[in-house]
């Protein structure tokens, strides 16, 4: 062995300390971090999945979903989340929040197109979200309804969006404002420890809590 | 509170707790690496890898030794991406193409972390936790060792020996990166950041919709991740997508954890010199340089300028809702500061000078705190500049703790100094000259070419955050990515290892009148004009054609 010249003899110790390493941090490390993982902090470790009255998944707490109907349009008794950009490039029927294609436009804050893609969100937002007796223009609608997330999986929208949202749903839904508002306000979240980050109001947590006090009677699909 | 408070406050706490680290986190690290006792599963480990732990090596022998690791990390890396459709948990991906998986191995072994491909639509579980996980850990530690080699160079008297690379190797790792990414994990996983080998889950949403749901071993490379300054994110969104990072708790944690190395080895250099002062002057800097871009960059995003960011009424385009704009900002400026490239909201997106602020922090070498054990070596080298600077003024030999900077170690020094900057700007060169270069741009005009320099930097520099909106999955990104990733890694450590080696042969110049105090505030100033001249000089052309260019229009 020790006949072999300096440099191959570096190159196999290199080669046994990585396969040492390998086993050590790449599999035993995963491993029992999975493990432990699972035994103690299962429902986080699998994802956070929330479940219906029947016990099936319906999604994560931790990522949007969208609520359109078959033809990728938003559904007005749910409140929407935030543009996102996690579409399978090509595909007709990804409208957004697929958990495979996380993503965001990448565009520049000059870009002439994604300012003509806040330019139209802000009037179809507008339009969206006016009913009768309480009218929103393009220029009051919230920047985070206008603009897609980093991951373009994003749970949360901002409290000033799901404030404008509340008047559709609550005409959509047959009940007051002042219900609606309530549910909102039950299910924001302020910065973590006081301090951390920004507040903000979990869509699909919302959205199942108002089908569960407030169902809708009409046809959506 | 409004957001502006909060935003102080929450970086207020995190440099309350990088202070109360930097004394245990610094010694520990010292001991680690100059404790003569072996633990009984190092020396078994020792003898099973058939390397004499005894045995202290010349600066060569240790740099070679450096760059075996690298080599054979990079072949079985390589062979893994490529195979990995045989391994279990493929998750049924298949094999990833030559030219991507030479990108991704060069990517993961040089600390860049890089991707040219996004995780979960094409990697399977095992070739992310089996070959790229080991990867964070063992580029971690190599950076520290080559700043390890440094401060040896500086304490030690006529000696040819830095150290022993595989001793330093192991310790780090079994001492330092796996027991506190294992804790780390663990705190990840509680916080709600996903660890499952299951497969991908399928749900029925809501309006009878379908998600299927990638999890993996993400809590326990998300810990390796950042505590390495590596930031290669299990999904294609990084640190912004929610199973890595799911609240502004696990975020705040994330941006400590990619800092708390970095800050504390400037207390490991002045305890192993002797002079715990030597590494607060050089930690004042880092801060300093830290704390300055991060208002910066809080405030211009704040702000929000372009036209699409003052329509929508704030820059929050590339931002989550959770973080908002104080902790994206504190986030893009720690990672592009440090060697990490993780990233919680999508740089590409930032206003024009903000964004401009991120490129700007990586061109400046990653030094404030920079990568495990890079930043350290890069800022010593600054100051080893910087003592010269001096020495000219005033017309006396430059020493620096005792030793003299002749012409050799300058040499060295403006080697190190010159050696990025050449790969970035020439790459920078031949990208913007080929037309299949230019055609991965998704930006055009000055930011254009701004996603084309920070691309380079980001690889030169082995940060590994992007402009994202550039493709860089073609032939021509992945080979010259490759190149620069390895050039830029490698290049500057022979230097180090040089310098040290160089340094280790003097004996100890006693300190006179003359010497130049270098634990004083003054030196503290002209370390830090120093740094920011070097720069500026190198990279203004560039800049100002790019970001400034836009920024300023």
């Amino acid at each position: 062995m020790n006949r072999l010249p300096a440099p191959i003899l570096r190159h196999l110790a290199a080669l046994r300390a990585l396969l040492v390493l390998t086993v050590i941090c790449g599999i035993a490390y995963p491993l029992l971090v999975t493990g432990i993982a699972q035994a103690a902090f299962k429902d986080k470790a699998d994802g956070s999945l929330i479940k219906d009255a029947k016990g099936q998944s319906v999604g994560s707490a931790l990522l949007c979903q969208e609520f359109v109907d078959a033809k990728g349009n938003p559904l007005p008794q749910y409140f929407q989340p935030r543009p996102s950009n996690a579409i399978l490039a090509g595909s007709t029927n990804d409208h957004g929040c697929d958990p495979a294609q996380s993503g965001g436009s990448n565009l520049g804050t000059n870009s002439d197109k994604l300012k003509q893609q806040v330019a139209d969100r802000q009037k179809t937002m507008a339009a969206f979200d006016s009913v009768p007796g309480h009218s929103v223009t393009p220029g009051q609608v919230a920047v985070d309804a206008v603009t897609a997330s980093a991951s373009g999986l994003d749970p949360d929208i901002s409290p000033l969006n799901a404030a404008q949202q509340e008047h559709r749903i609550a005409a959509t839904r047959g009940i007051t404002a002042a219900q609606v508002e309530a549910l909102v306000k039950a299910n924001t979240g302020g910065r973590d420890l006081g301090l951390l980050g920004e507040s903000g109001v979990n869509v699909l947590q919302l959205n199942l809590a108002l089908d569960a006090q407030y169902p809708y009677t009409g046809k959506y699909r | 509170m409004s957001v502006a408070i909060a935003g102080w406050l929450q970086a207020g706490l995190l440099v309350l707790a990088l202070a109360i680290s930097y004394r245990p986190l610094g010694d520990y690290l010292a001991h680690i690496l100059t404790s003569p006792k072996h633990w009984r599963i190092e020396k078994f480990l020792y003898r099973l890898i058939g390397v004499d732990s005894e045995a202290d090596q010349t600066w060569s022998v240790y740099i070679r030794s450096v760059l075996a690791i690298s080599v054979v990390g990079v072949l079985l890396l390589y062979s893994i991406l490529r195979v990995q459709d045989h391994l279990m948990l493929a998750l049924g991906m298949p094999g990833m193409r030559a030219n991507l998986a030479y990108n991704t191995a060069s990517s993961f072994v040089t600390n860049t972390n890089w991707q040219n491909y996004s995780g979960e639509n094409t990697l399977g579980y095992t070739a992310q936790f089996a070959g790229l996980a080991v990867q964070n850990f063992i580029s971690a530690a190599v950076g520290i060792c080559v700043a390890a080699t440094l401060i040896r160079g500086f304490v030690r008297r006529q000696s040819d020996r830095v150290g022993n690379f595989w001793v330093d190797l192991m310790r780090l790792n079994l001492r330092l990166l796996l027991p506190f990414s294992f804790v780390l994990a663990i705190v990840l996983v509680a916080s709600g950041v996903v660890q499952s080998l299951a497969d991908p889950h399928t749900v029925t949403t809501v309006t009878g919709g379908h998600q299927t749901l990638y999890t993996g071993a993400t809590a326990s490379q998300e810990a390796i991740k950042e505590l390495g300054t590596n930031g290669g994110g299990i999904f294609n969104a990084n640190s912004s997508h929610p199973f890595e990072n799911p609240n502004a708790w696990t975020d705040w944690l994330e941006i400590y954890l990619l800092l708390v190395i970095g800050f504390s080895l400037p207390r490991t250099f002045g305890r192993m010199v002797g002079s715990q002062k030597q590494g607060y002057a050089i930690v004042s800097v880092m801060a300093l340089l830290w704390a300055g871009s991060t208002a910066i960059n809080t405030w211009l995003e704040a702000r929000g300028w372009g036209a699409a960011a003052r329509l929508a009424g704030g820059a929050m385009e590339g931002k989550e809702v959770r973080f908002g704009i104080p902790a994206s900002s504190l986030f893009a400026t720690s990672t592009t500061l440090t060697s990490t490239g993780a990233v919680n909201s999508t740089h590409d997106s930032y206003t024009p000078l903000g964004g401009g602020m991120a490129l700007f922090n990586i061109l400046l070498g990653e030094v404030a705190p920079g990568g495990t054990g890079s930043g350290l070596y890069g800022m010593l080298i600054l100051a080893i500049v910087t003592v010269f600077v001096a020495g000219l003024m005033v017309g006396r030999t430059p020493e620096y703790l005792g030793k003299k900077i002749r012409p050799a170690e300058m040499k060295y020094a403006a080697l190190y100094i010159l050696a990025t900057p050449a790969v970035v700007l020439t790459f920078t060169g031949i990208a913007m000259a080929a037309p299949s270069a230019r055609s991965s741009m998704n930006n055009t005009g000055p930011h254009g070419l701004t996603e084309v320099l920070y691309a380079f930097g980001s690889m030169g520099n082995n940060n590994g955050s992007a402009f994202a909106g550039l493709n860089g999955d073609t032939q021509f990104w992945n080979l010259t990515g490759g190149l620069a990733m390895t050039l830029g890694r490698f290049l500057p450590m022979i230097f180090v290892g040089a310098l040290a080696g160089s340094l280790a042969k003097q004996k100890q110049t006693p300190a006179s009148a003359g010497t130049l105090a270098t634990h004083k505030p003054l030196f503290v100033g002209m370390l830090l004009g120093v740094t920011l001249i070097v720069v500026g000089l190198t990279y203004f052309p560039a800049l100002a054609l790019g970001p400034l260019a836009e920024g300023l229009s």
